[in-house]
Parts: C-alpha cells; sequence; structure tokens
C-alpha cells in the first residue's frame, strides 16, 4: 500500500451531475489512493449513489472528469468501465435471478473470453479450455467466499445474506482493482452486519482490492473505514477518520433533521429488503 | 395542383389527421398509466364501428341516439377486456401484459370475421355528411368539414375531463406515480377501467367518423388506421393527450399531402408512416411534447 | 447420468428421428407429409425466435419479415429462368435475376443466401432497433415486418407484387431437408445458448443494468442473438417457399409472427426444446382445428362450418396461456435426459424446482 505520493487510483476531479433541473452531484471531487477503504455517507438523497453511477459509465457527468489509473474514463460505456478494473454493487440487489450461482458467476467471466461465436457454437479446442478454465475459476471464487454449496442453486432462491454475498462475489469476478459497494449492510442484523464486515475485510486483503462503500449503517462505516466523506444535497461537506467525522458539527447538523426518519424507516427498510 | 385542389387536399388531411388523433388517445393515456401498447386498440375502434353500423343500420335507430349508445357499449368492451386479461396481469413483467395484448387484438379480429364475416359492409352515412359543403370557394365534401369539427368536439372535451374534473385529476395523478396515487388510497383499478373507458369511447368516435369517411367496414378495418395512430401517439409524446392529438393531425397531413403530391409513391403510404415511427422511435423516443423516461438505477 | 450416456441417448434419438424420416418419405401421403414438413420449418423459425425473445428477452415482433426475406432470396435465386419471365410478364424482373438461376442441386446455396440476406435485414434494423428497450423494440421491428411487407408489395421488378411467385420447383426429398434444417438449428442455437454468449445473454435477459455493470456490452450481444435469429428465420421462409411453391407478401403477415409468438409462449418462453415441441403441437392443432371450420352433420342437425373458428380458438388460447400458465409448457427451462432419469427412478415427491435446480 502506498499512502501518500503515489498516483491514485481513481480521482473524480470536479464532478457535476444535474438531471434536468435538479443537481443530484455538485462540484464534486475525490481522490482515492491504491489499497484504501474510504466510506462514502450522507443522509438519504445526498446523491452517494450517483457517484457511483457517474464512475461506472451509467450516467456521464454534467461536468468534470474521471480518472482511473491515470486514464480518462470520463463517459465510458459501464461494460468498458468494469473491463478497466471497476466492478460495483447494487443498492437493491440486481442478480440474475434465473441463473444459477456459478452462472451468475461465469457471467463475469465472459468479457474475458477470447473465443469468438462460432469458436463457441462449434466447441474450438481454444473455446472448450477457456469454459473449462472460467467454471474451475468460478468454482474456486466460490469456495472463497462460501457459496460453493449452493453453486447449483438458482441465484433468486438464496437467503437474503447469501445473495448479498454472491452480489460482490460476481463483482469480483471481473477481476476488479476497485470495488464500489453500494449499502452492503442494508436489511441486515447486527450479526450479519458483523459477518459482513469480517468478509470485507478478507475480500479487501485476499484480492488485493481498494474500496469505496456507500453505508448507512455506523456501526460497519465506523468500524471498517479509515477515511470517510460525507455527502449532503450533492455537496461534499466533510471528510476524516472516523473519529473526527463523528465530532463534526456540520455531519452532526445534516443527519439530525433525517434522525427521526430514519428511526421510522428502519423496520420498513427491513421489511424490503428482506 | 390548383389552390382548390390544394385546400381539398389539406382539409383532406385534417381529418384524417383528427380521427388518428381520436384513436391515438386510447394509445397514450392507457400508456401512460400501465406503460403498455394497447395492440388490440384498433381493433376496438372496429368493435366501435360495427355496433353503430347495426344500431342504425340494422336496428333503424335515429343517429342522436346510436352515437351515445356506441361511446357506451365500446366503452363497456374496452372496460371489459381490461378487467379479464390486464389487471390479472397488472404485476407481472410489461412483456407478459404486451404478449396478451396481442393475443385481444387477434381474438377480436378474428371474433369479428366469425360473427360479421370477411364481407365489406356498407355504413349508413348520414345525408348531412354526404352533402358537399363550399369554402373560401372551394367545393368539399361534408365528411372533410364535419369529421374534423366532430373530432374537435370530443377532443375539447376529453382535455375538459382530463384537466378539469377529479376522476381527470386521479387519472393523471396514477400516471405521475400509481404507488403513491395507491398508498394515497385511491382506487387504482376503478382510474384504470375508466381510462379505457375514455379511451374506447374516442375510439368509437373515431370508428364512426372514418365510416363516414370511408364508409365500408371490415373487421379487419382497425389495424392500419391503430397503427398510424400509435405512430401519431409517439410522435407527439406518448403518455401526453395533448400531444397525441398533434401527433394525429401531423400524421394526417403528411400521409395525404405525400399521396397528394408523390402519386406514385401511394402504395409506400404505410411503410412511410412506419418509417416515421421508427426515426421518432429513435431519435426523439420522447415525442414532441413527451417528458423524458428515466430508469432508476 | 455420465455425459456419454446423454450423448448416446441423444444420437440414439436423432437416429429414432432419421429412421422416422426415412420411412415416412416413402409412405406418407402428400397431406401427411405436407403436415410434418410444416413442423419442421415451425420448429426452424420457432426456436430461432425464441433466441432473441426467450434467449436474450429482447422482445422482437419482426420475425416476419426476415422470413420474407429468406424467402424472396430463395425464390429469385432458384426459380429458373423460364418461369421467371413467365411470372413477370407485367414487368420485367430486374437484370442479373432476369437471366441467371441456379441449378436446383444447388438449393443450399440458395437456402444459405436466404438466411444471410436476413442476417443483413436483421443487422440493419438492429442497428436502430437494439437501442431502444422493451416495448419500443417490439415496435419497432413489427415497424420493420410491415415495411418489407410493404416492400414485397411494391417493389414488382423483384417481388411481382402483391401477385406473388408461382412455380418455385419441388424438392425431391423435401422432408429430409426441412427436417434436416431443423436438427441443424436447435444443435446451433443449442450450442450457442449453452455457451458463455449464450450465458451473457441470459443474463441480460436478467436484468440488464447488471449485465453491463458485469462487463457484457449490451448491444453487441443483442444483435449477436438478432441476427442468428434473422438468419435462421430467413433459412424458415425459403424452406417454406419450396414447401408451399408459391410465395405471396400475404404469406408474411404479422400473422406469422403471431404464430411463432404462440409457439414461444406455449413451449415457454426461452426453453429451446420448448418451442421444438410446441411447435409440433401446434402444426398439428392447426390440423384438428379443421374439424371446427368444416360443417358438421349429426344425424338431423347440420352445423355449417365457420371459417375462422380456428383463429379464435387459437388467439383464445394465447391469452388463456398467458391468464393462467404463464411459464409455459417448460417454463423456460430445457428437456434433459438428466430430468427424464430423475423422473424415472424417483417418482414419488420431486417436484420439478428440485429436479431443475440440481440437474446438470
Amino acid at each position: 500500500m502506498e499512502p501518500n505520493g503515489g498516483q491514485p487510483l481513481l480521482s473524480l476531479r470536479n464532478v457535476t451531475m444535474q438531471f434536468g433541473g435538479l443537481t443530484a452531484l455538485d462540484d464534486f471531487s475525490l481522490e482515492l489512493a491504491p489499497g484504501e477503504l474510504l466510506g462514502l455517507i450522507g443522509p438519504n438523497g445526498a446523491g452517494k449513489t450517483t457517484v457511483f453511477n457517474v464512475i461506472t459509465g451509467q450516467f456521464a457527468p454534467t461536468r468534470g472528469r474521471i480518472l482511473f489509473q491515470g486514464r480518462d474514463i470520463t463517459g465510458w460505456r459501464p461494460d468498458r468501465v468494469t473491463a478497466a478494473g471497476i466492478a460495483r454493487t447494487f443498492q437493491n440487489i440486481r442478480l440474475f435471478g434465473g441463473l444459477s450461482v456459478l452462472e451468475n458467476v461465469l457471467v463475469a467471466y465472459h468479457v474475458r473470453l477470447r473465443s469468438g461465436v462460432l469458436g463457441a457454437i462449434f466447441r474450438s479446442r481454444l473455446y472448450r479450455r477457456e469454459e473449462e478454465q472460467m467454471r474451475r475459476e468460478g468454482m474456486a471464487l466460490l469456495e472463497r467466499v462460501g457459496l460453493a454449496e449452493v453453486a447449483r442453486e438458482e441465484a433468486h432462491g438464496l437467503p437474503y445474506g447469501q445473495q448479498r454475498r454472491l452480489e460482490i462475489a460476481r463483482a469480483l469476478a471481473t477481476h476488479p482493482r476497485l470495488l464500489l459497494l453500494d449499502e452492503p449492510a442494508a436489511g441486515m442484523n447486527p450479526e450479519e452486519t458483523r459477518q459482513l464486515m469480517g468478509f470485507i475485510q478478507h475480500i479487501r486483503r485476499e484480492f488485493q482490492l481498494t474500496i469505496l462503500l456507500i453505508e448507512h449503517d455506523m456501526q460497519l462505516v465506523m468500524g471498517i473505514c479509515e477515511r470517510i466523506r460525507v455527502l449532503d444535497y450533492g455537496q461534499s461537506i466533510a471528510e476524516g477518520t472516523p473519529e473526527q467525522i463523528q465530532r463534526n458539527p456540520r455531519v452532526i447538523q445534516a443527519y439530525l433533521g433525517q434522525a427521526e426518519a430514519d428511526e421510522e424507516g428502519q423496520g420498513a427498510r427491513h421489511d424490503v429488503a428482506g | 395542383m390548383s389552390l382548390q385542389e390544394f385546400i381539398q387536399q389539406l382539409l383532406n388531411g385534417l381529418s384524417l389527421g383528427s380521427l388518428y388523433a381520436l384513436v391515438a388517445i386510447g394509445y397514450t393515456m392507457v400508456y401512460g398509466i400501465l406503460r403498455l401498447i394497447n395492440f388490440a386498440h384498433g381493433d376496438i375502434f372496429m368493435v366501435g364501428a360495427y355496433i353503430a353500423f347495426y344500431l342504425v343500420g340494422v336496428f333503424y335507430l335515429p343517429w342522436w341516439l346510436s352515437l351515445p349508445l356506441t361511446l357506451l357499449l365500446t366503452a363497456g368492451v374496452g372496460v371489459l377486456i381490461d378487467r379479464v386479461a390486464y389487471r390479472p396481469l397488472r404485476n407481472e413483467p410489461r412483456i407478459s401484459l404486451l404478449i396478451t395484448a396481442v393475443g385481444v387484438s387477434f381474438l377480436l379480429e378474428n371474433l369479428g370475421l366469425v360473427t360479421v364475416g370477411a364481407r365489406q359492409k356498407g355504413f349508413p352515412v348520414p345525408g348531412m355528411m354526404a352533402s358537399p359543403v363550399r369554402i373560401l370557394g372551394a367545393q368539399v365534401g361534408g365528411v372533410s368539414i364535419w369529421v374534423p369539427l366532430i373530432s374537435l368536439a370530443f377532443l375539447l372535451l376529453l382535455l375538459w375531463v382530463i384537466y378539469r374534473t377529479k376522476a381527470g385529476m386521479a387519472m393523471r395523478a396514477v400516471s405521475r406515480d400509481i404507488e403513491a396515487t395507491r398508498l394515497m388510497g385511491a382506487d387504482v383499478d376503478r382510474i384504470i377501467a375508466f381510462t379505457f373507458a375514455i379511451g374506447s369511447a374516442l375510439a368509437a368516435a373515431g370508428g364512426i367518423l372514418w365510416s363516414f369517411k370511408y364508409p365500408q367496414i371490415n373487421p379487419l378495418m382497425g389495424i392500419y388506421p391503430g397503427w398510424k395512430a400509435f405512430t401519431a401517439a409517439v410522435v407527439g409524446g406518448i403518455g401526453n393527450p395533448t400531444g397525441a392529438m398533434i401527433g394525429g393531425v401531423l400524421i394526417g397531413l403528411v400521409e395525404v399531402l405525400t399521396v397528394a403530391f408523390f402519386p406514385t409513391l401511394s402504395g409506400y403510404r404505410d411503410a412511410f408512416v412506419f418509417s416515421i415511427l421508427i426515426l421518432f422511435l429513435l431519435l426523439r423516443p420522447t415525442g414532441l411534447l413527451g417528458e423524458p423516461l428515466k430508469e432508476k438505477v | 447420468m455420465k455425459s456419454i450416456y446423454k450423448t448416446g441417448l441423444t444420437l440414439a434419438g436423432l437416429a429414432l428421428l432419421f429412421l422416422l424420416i426415412g420411412w415416412a418419405n416413402g409412405h406418407l401421403n402428400e397431406y401427411y407429409s405436407r403436415v410434418l414438413n410444416t413442423a419442421a420449418i415451425y420448429i426452424v423459425a420457432a426456436v430461432s425466435y425464441n433466441l432473441i425473445n426467450g434467449v436474450a428477452g429482447q422482445f422482437s415482433l419482426g420475425p416476419n419479415g426476415f422470413m420474407a426475406i429468406g424467402a424472396y432470396v430463395t425464390t429469385l435465386l432458384i426459380l429458373p429462368v423460364s418461369q421467371k419471365q413467365a411470372v413477370w410478364f407485367l414487368q420485367p424482373l430486374v437484370w442479373p435475376l432476369r437471366a441467371y438461376s441456379l441449378p436446383l442441386w444447388l438449393f443450399p446455396v440458395a437456402l444459405l443466401a436466404g438466411g444471410a440476406a436476413a442476417a443483413l435485414g436483421a443487422f440493419l434494423i438492429g442497428i436502430p432497433a437494439l437501442r431502444l428497450r422493451g416495448d419500443y423494440l417490439a415496435i419497432a421491428t413489427f415497424g420493420f415486418g410491415e415495411i418489407i411487407f410493404v416492400l414485397a408489395n411494391n417493389i414488382i421488378p423483384l417481388t411481382n407484387g402483391p401477385l406473388g411467385i408461382k412455380g418455385i420447383p419441388n424438392l425431391p426429398y423435401l422432408l429430409w431437408v426441412t427436417w434436416g434444417c431443423a436438427v441443424l438449428t436447435v444443435l446451433a442455437v443449442t450450442s450457442l445458448v449453452n455457451s458463455s454468449f449464450g450465458r451473457a445473454l441470459k443474463a441480460i435477459r436478467e436484468d440488464e443494468v447488471a449485465a453491463e455493470a458485469m462487463g457484457v456490452a449490451l448491444f453487441r450481444h443483442k444483435m449477436l442473438a438478432l441476427v442468428v435469429s434473422g438468419f435462421f428465420g430467413g433459412i424458415a421462409g425459403g424452406l417454406l417457399a419450396f414447401l408451399v411453391s408459391t410465395i405471396s407478401p400475404s404469406a408474411f403477415t404479422f400473422f406469422m409472427t403471431f404464430t411463432l409468438l404462440i409457439i414461444i409462449v406455449l413451449g415457454g418462453l426461452g426453453s429451446t426444446t420448448g418451442a421444438v415441441v410446441t411447435a409440433v403441437i401446434y402444426t398439428v392443432l392447426q390440423e384438428l382445428l379443421r374439424v371446427v371450420e368444416s360443417p358438421l352433420d349429426l344425424g338431423p342437425v347440420h352445423i355449417p362450418g365457420i371459417s375462422g373458428m380456428r383463429m379464435v380458438v387459437i388467439s383464445a388460447l394465447l391469452i388463456a396461456v398467458m391468464l393462467f400458465y404463464r411459464r409455459g409448457l417448460f417454463g423456460g427451462r430445457e428437456f434433459s435426459w438428466d430430468w427424464l432419469w430423475q423422473k424415472w427412478t424417483k417418482r414419488k415427491g420431486t417436484s420439478w424446482n428440485q429436479t431443475a435446480a440440481s440437474r446438470s
């Protein structure tokens, strides 16, 4: 890990995202050093997921630039961004429900397939080798994340916690250097959240990942992030270590307005997610 | 082309366009609420024409009674279709709904072929429509004047319903956010049924006026007018009733004037309209007046 | 079950099929061979249509257009020159086609050319249409089919317009050709679906946004499915031309698409084997339903035949399936020997889901 001085893995420079008259992200800048684990927090509707969507190419930003490993990836299509080494999970789980757990992971390997369509249809030697290789790698990956026993089951039949885990595994299968996790603990109970924390730290070490994490669960954010950035109404309002953020008056103020709504929302969110 | 001919063609295009507008309303309102392309809508137009044909031509009811009765009965058919074929699929993927709509379309057409037969039937046209009218020094058929005028009256009535009545407000609310409206305690299914009723009644009006203009009716008569009306809805911005009206008139004018100026291309007029449809879907899918639809990620 | 057994069973099944065709070729009268040929052509058309609609989840309504292109191109290449002169009596056929035709024994070339032309058509409509999603895609492809129909009606020097083209020569051993094509289509499409490309297509069907986020290039893969689908659709059209020996635009209206749609929905969207089985069932059903259209004499009671009744029944069937049995015959899954084996070995207590989950 190179904490300072080295080239940042990802940098967002003055990114603004507007939808019609609504400014979802306003002049937002961010740098991520290789190996870092940064938490992105903020009240509902602060623009956190929008940050992910502009990084992964879901939306092209209205203004500003996005650089990954020194390359300008602003406005790239999502599949090219993924191929460049950025993977993500979704806030509302988006698995390929009708496909098996293993197939979910195999889809992520497809981008690296060298055989052409005809090779695949006629099962050329190269294709057969690649397919076998993919399956071996896929099973090994599932083993590493503890999903090997359910490899043949359909994804939508998995329990909630395993679905979250599979989404992360699928992202890992694209061989990312940067992993974007969008509220991975949403809908989990404290025990599951504790397990998830361990899991995130585990894959971070094992796959040498840089991680950008959106999360509402403060236990998780404060527990594993080295640095936290706070968004409110599309603007950065604070950045610092967990301790600094917890004491920051602006952050407290931004969250106070939300506190009541969040308490009411907690139970509901659990229902929706479960 | 002489000025008189030009005026005639212009009026012709206007009357055709106003008919497309009437039918396009049904497409656009149903799409606005259910995101469903109601494939069967063109066939409802046909059903309306046949109901009027039987009321007037077979039971000899007067027009002042037949017209409202036809609108009412056709509205009933529309509501019935929604109740039986579409409502059970509300929470299913939209493609299931679309396939069902294709099925309903074929069912109506073939029920028509079985019950009333494939042969063309002569539509009873009231004298007022048949007699010529002088306008701006040009002699034009009554239909070219009366059809757009009556259509306009219906369209104004519709705008009044949508923007000035409680039911209209409910419809607009549902098309904006169906879940929120449901949470607020509104009976969404009833509002949707009402939408189908209005759309179908206007299609029936369109079917009757169409049959004044082209007084030979058959069970497949709804297919092409239906698609052109759909194109009109897309051109105007699908989901937007005012847009559907503008789109309808535009498509009507373009169709008639193209054929008038380039008679050799008359065989291609349908292909022409479909090309406009594809072009609009591609270059301006939101149409002239539509708001962009965004998918939430 | 070991894969060598499965391959063996598949080969045995194929051998059985070919034995049946060999027998049918000599023993069946014209009516029955026609039904068998139709079934094979529907298999080719439905399996390829299912690839874009069911597997990739891109709702196309344009297979009638692809079949029309295939049928016309095949016919124009194979129709004898003398027959061409007889058919285009109002306006002559355009030049190179007017003077040259392929000999009949080169019919595979004509069929392949028809498929290639349809694939090209698919590519061209795909460029605009595949940028659209869901029902807009459906409408754009529908428009494509209609445009092809209008063109076929109007470009008389190429298509002879609404009068159509008569006198397409008979192919000897047509049953072998149609069923051979059916088998090849099923094998090729199944192989594609079970490959990495097929997984990418299914991923697009399940969740487009997630598929793209996993690195699947959406446009390219949708195009792949559409072009392959168009290719085999074109082949089906060419076969149809040989079977009916007369083609006209009216053979390729939206009604053809509707028929194929019913077949793949009944079979369970996404299931190739489902499409095969229902293509055959549909063909037979269509023949059986002639009963409801023919006059019926029950002693003193005489019921006159109602033409069009078949289509009423069939459309009502489609709606009923959508309302009450949406998964169709195969529920989007495939027939497999494993499944059959498990059905056989443990008859009781095995639900469809369990077997499907544990199949390989």
